[in-house]
């Protein structure tokens, strides 16, 4: 039972989130450093170039890195404070072992005793129960080596179904659209064909808070000329200044595409020879958008019909272009059907695969484009390929010198195993770069299940609210302690160098892992000395499938700045820009751009379904959730920065005013928000920059300020990602919660300490 | 190499004053700030750093004498044995830019990473800001990224006119000749509920 083992105050007191603020070495002006090492920041899609610098073993500070093409010295203020995370009093520098009698909830013990026991576990688990008893959760904030290796030691080591990945609740509707319209999903162009677009439309992106760096882009693509229309229910920053400004209801963006397709039709701004060419589907689509008129789109869309034809003009009438689009219309009951819809609009205009003609994705977690092309998704293989498929199946076990048969088939997604775990068919889990408790909709089931667990066992660097259930955690490695590869959000391939050692008894992940399964006695496959010789067997594993890296190489990465894949051979200088005329891939062969066997891209059918839960009379207010710029998804590094926390450090509920005057509510007052499945109580943030009918609330925060204790588990049939975009809730005024105190109001909140950071006790 | 600031660019990120602590003379205190201009009405931010005026009038009203600029024109933090912490240069400052620190009883401020600038790299703020909004370059880099604006270094605050060495950036067809400091204080105030709000208007709560 992976209940927790002391209140989770205690917890909170001895194992954090403390604030980690510039001290010692790291605020004295006269301290060298031993050396500056040249990578990538640890957070966000777009993977900007950083050096840190170190000393003793210590990231001490950054110097911009102005020769990386990406970013250019760009930072945005998490990656000006990720040294912080490094050297951080809740740092486990050893394996701990849940022990309810302990003071702290939690013992260290030796580093081989924890590998030992776990390995116990698991064969126990797996002896009683069958192999897919035990389950894996893994992440897409680890490099694509360790993303490999998870895969791979799920289904060769494990034997289990049973593994997926926290990139389920990012880039999957994204990614199932891509590939049902172009057979490949990746962002289509690189970044820099933004700067010289006639128009850029934003879909569902809060650029200047999630991908801070590409704001610079679309800046420089409106100095160029540009016109920029962003679609967002809130005014964002990347909004503020948008030529066109599209206040969508949430829900409904697949409504607004059909519409602005239809007026592209009917004003006949199409590429016939392109759709002709390079697509099918296009009559059936045609029709299909046929019945959202104008008038009809304002009505379903809550946006002014004046708005909704000068976008479309502007779109329609460009002759070049870029479309990105992010969580916003992905994180839906029909994910896969809004960025369908986009992606119509892209291919009606036939501005794709050209110069300053592109479409993409913004990815949200460092490595969420690699982090979902070699394995660790529950339905896949490496290289892209399906673990259903016979042929690639082969293929794999090939590499992987085991039988075809022996890889297990396809599992669920993660949210379908937290429901195997209650349903009591997983016993055990082993969990790294995950934190579903504060990441997953209606998160008290989430808890109830983790509850249920036989054995937890949880790789992390800090304990994080899900690895305080763990029954055995396993201390692993930071960013900076590592090396490998990512993939951000061009799809061009870049490398993590490693600064530092892990501390004390912390490990490398691919180190854990493979002890491991050297204790399972199960070490076939999991012998690598170093994350090179994983990336060698990952480059043969993707070779010939449609992620094809084979011919990357860490030498070729760091003399051209990164490798955009599909790079089939070494002489290969990637490609930035898919689907160029006259282009050659693995399926098309020769017959067509696009990644199918004719070559062409898939016109598909975008229908409208109402979210799974609309308002009514009972919780009329929509919630939608989302992201604030200091904060990083479930705050498991960044909530113990102290600068970052400063910067912003609650959770707010932002309503409009005459939203709030329904209420009573002013601008500070103390709120609470229910919905079906839960109640948090914040202070409202009172603006007129978010739709009247919609509250929106920052999900970076555990316990009783988790907005995601308010979401629903609603889920993409497809894509199987949560609508945590909208859901239904109520609101009223609350009194201040007991025991809540205001935090302190820092006049400067970069300032240093003024006193030490938190207590810390290791229970030693 | 000059230094321009483009409030329109500005997403309030702070990654400015971040990185501003992250300098090596004064690691751990920021010397720039980021203000939102009416957040209940706008999502706009503001970047200030110093302006570096020709005539400052920090160093002007500064009764000890220890606000200097030098030869090429960068007002330095006050001098350390003749900053008295009287906050003068703090209360008549246009651009509310000094800061006192209490804990050494001396004014601070922004000195365009002088460590950095005279090695020839740009400062910290610059380097990092992510959306163009705090720019160092040249005249002609600016002129050629940023056709839509053009530079402006003359600021009236009050009676005063006010000549900079940093520039801020201003519509291209703008009539505007000098920037007037504070322009906005005089707007009629507004009730948030229903200005500035026609996007949203016609929406039921």
């Amino acid at each position: 039972m992976a209940i927790l083992p002391r209140p989770e105050e205690i917890l909170g007191a001895a194992y954090g989130p403390h604030l980690n603020r510039m001290e010692g070495l790291r605020l004295d002006t006269g301290v060298e450093p031993d050396r500056i090492v040249n990578t990538h920041c640890c957070f966000c899609g777009q993977q900007c170039g950083i050096q840190l610098k170190v000393k003793d073993n210590t990231v001490i500070g950054f110097e911009p890195r102005y020769d990386f093409p990406f970013n250019r010295g760009m930072l945005c203020p998490k990656g000006v404070k990720r040294y912080l995370q490094g050297a951080h009093p809740d740092r486990l520098t050893t394996a701990l072992r849940r022990d309810p009698d302990a003071e702290t909830g939690f013992s260290p013990i030796g580093y081989e005793d924890a590998i030992a026991r776990t390995a116990a576990e698991i064969a126990r688990i797996q002896s009683a129960y069958g192999p897919d008893a035990m389950g894996v959760l893994s992440g897409a904030s680890l490099t694509t080596e360790k993303s490999y290796l998870m895969g791979k030691f799920a289904r060769v080591c494990l034997k289990t179904r049973y593994i997926d990945y926290n990139g389920r609740l990012c880039m999957v509707s994204a990614g199932a659209a891509n590939k049902k319209a172009f057979g490949i999903d990746r962002s289509a162009n690189p970044w820099d064909d933004i700067v010289k677009s006639d128009v850029v439309l934003i879909a569902g992106s809060n650029t200047a808070e999630c991908s801070p760096i590409t704001v610079d882009y679309v800046w420089r693509a409106r100095e160029n000329g540009g016109k920029v229309i962003v679609v967002d229910p809130r005014i964002t920053p990347i909004a503020r200044t948008a030529d066109v400004f599209l206040p969508v209801k949430p829900g409904r963006d697949v409504i607004l595409f059909n519409g602005i397709l239809n007026l592209m039709i009917e004003n006949d701004w199409l590429d016939h020879d392109f759709i002709e060419s390079h697509t099918v589907g296009f009559e059936a689509v045609a029709e299909h958008a046929r019945q959202w008129t104008p008038a009809r789109t304002a009505e379903a869309t809550g946006i002014a019909e004046k708005s909704i034809r000068q976008a479309a003009e502007i779109w329609g009438m460009a002759k070049t272009s870029f479309l990105m689009h992010a969580r916003g219309i992905e994180h839906h009951t029909h994910g896969v059907e809004n960025c369908l819809s986009t992606i119509n609009i892209v291919l009606a205009s036939g501005r794709i695969g050209r110069p300053y003609c592109g479409y993409g994705t913004v990815v949200g977690q460092g490595n969420g484009q690699g982090g979902r092309e070699h394995g660790q998704k529950a339905d896949q293989l490496p290289g892209w390929r399906d673990i259903s498929n016979p042929e690639h199946r082969e293929y794999i076990a090939g590499v992987w010198g085991v039988a075809p048969g022996d890889i297990p088939q396809a599992g669920v997604d993660c949210y379908e195993m937290m429901r195997k775990i209650d349903a009591g068919e997983i016993k055990g889990l082993l969990s790294i770069c995950f934190n579903p408790k504060v990441s997953l909709p209606d998160n008290a089931f989430v808890t109830r299940a983790l509850e249920k667990l036989e054995f937890f066992a949880c790789i992390d660097f800090f304990l994080s609210e899900t690895a305080q259930h763990a029954d055995i955690v396993l201390p692993g490695s930071l960013h900076e302690e590592d090396e490998g590869v990512v993939a951000q959000v061009e799809g061009r391939v870049i490398k993590i160098n490693k600064a530092v050692d892990p501390p004390g008894e912390a490990k490398q992940d691919w180190r854990i892992i493979q002890d491991v399964a050297a204790a399972l006695e199960r070490p076939h496959g999991f012998t690598f000395e170093s994350p090179r010789e994983i990336f060698d067997e990952l480059r043969v594993a993707s070779k010939g499938g449609v992620a094809d890296y084979f011919g990357i190489t860490y030498e070729k990465i760091e003399a051209s700045d990164g490798i955009c894949w599909p790079c089939p051979s070494e002489d290969h200088p990637g490609t930035p820009r898919l689907f160029e005329r006259g282009s050659w891939n693995p399926i098309a062969r020769g017959a067509g751009p696009f990644y199918f066997s004719d070559g062409k891209a898939r016109f598909q059918v975008a229908a409208y379904r109402p979210p799974a839960e609309d308002v009514d009379a009972d919780y009329p207010v929509i919630l939608t959730t989302g992201r604030v710029i200091s904060q990083f998804l479930s705050g498991t590094q960044t909530r113990r920065i102290g600068p970052l926390v400063d910067q912003y450090p609650e959770p707010l509920i932002e309503m409009h005013p005459r939203l709030a005057a329904r209420y009573g509510i002013a601008d500070g007052d103390w709120t609470t928000v229910e919905s079906r499945r839960g109640a948090l109580t914040l202070k409202a943030q009172v603006v007129t920059t978010i739709r009247p009918d919609t509250i929106f609330i920052p999900y970076h925060w555990p316990g009783r300020q988790s907005a995601n204790q308010l979401t629903i588990a609603a889920q993409d049939p497809v894509s199987k990602i949560p609508e945590y975009k909208v859901c239904a809730v109520r609101l009223r005024k609350a009194p201040r919660p007991d025991g809540r105190t205001l935090l302190p109001v820092r006049n400067d909140p970069f300032a240093p300490a003024s006193g030490p950071p938190g207590p810390v006790h290791r229970g030693k | 190499m000059e230094f321009f600031v483009d409030p329109n660019r500005c997403i309030g990120c702070q990654s400015c004053v971040a990185a501003c602590s992250e300098c090596d003379t004064h690691r751990g205190s920021s010397m720039i700030h980021l203000e939102y201009v009416r957040r209940p009405i706008s999502i706009q931010t503001v970047p200030v750093i110093c302006m570096h005026c020709d005539s400052p009038t920090c160093a002007e009203v500064c009764p000890a004498d220890a606000i200097k600029r030098t030869g090429d024109g960068v007002v330095q933090t006050a001098r350390k044995p003749r900053c008295i912490a009287c906050n003068n240069c703090v209360l008549a400052c246009p651009f509310g830019v000094p800061k006192m620190q209490a804990e050494f009883s001396l004014m601070m401020k922004c000195d365009m990473c002088y460590d950095r600038t005279s090695a020839g790299l740009k400062p910290m703020c610059a380097s990092v800001c992510p959306s163009g909004a705090l720019t160092f370059g040249t005249r002609e880099e600016i002129e050629r990224q940023r056709p839509r604006s053009r530079p402006v270094n003359t600021f009236q605050f009050g009676s005063q006119l006010i000549t900079t060495k940093v520039h801020m950036m201003v519509p291209r067809d703008e009539l505007v000749q000098h920037i007037d400091v504070t322009g906005s204080l005089h707007d009629e105030p507004v009730n948030p509920a229903t200005i500035l709000d026609n996007v949203f208007d016609g929406m039921d709560a």
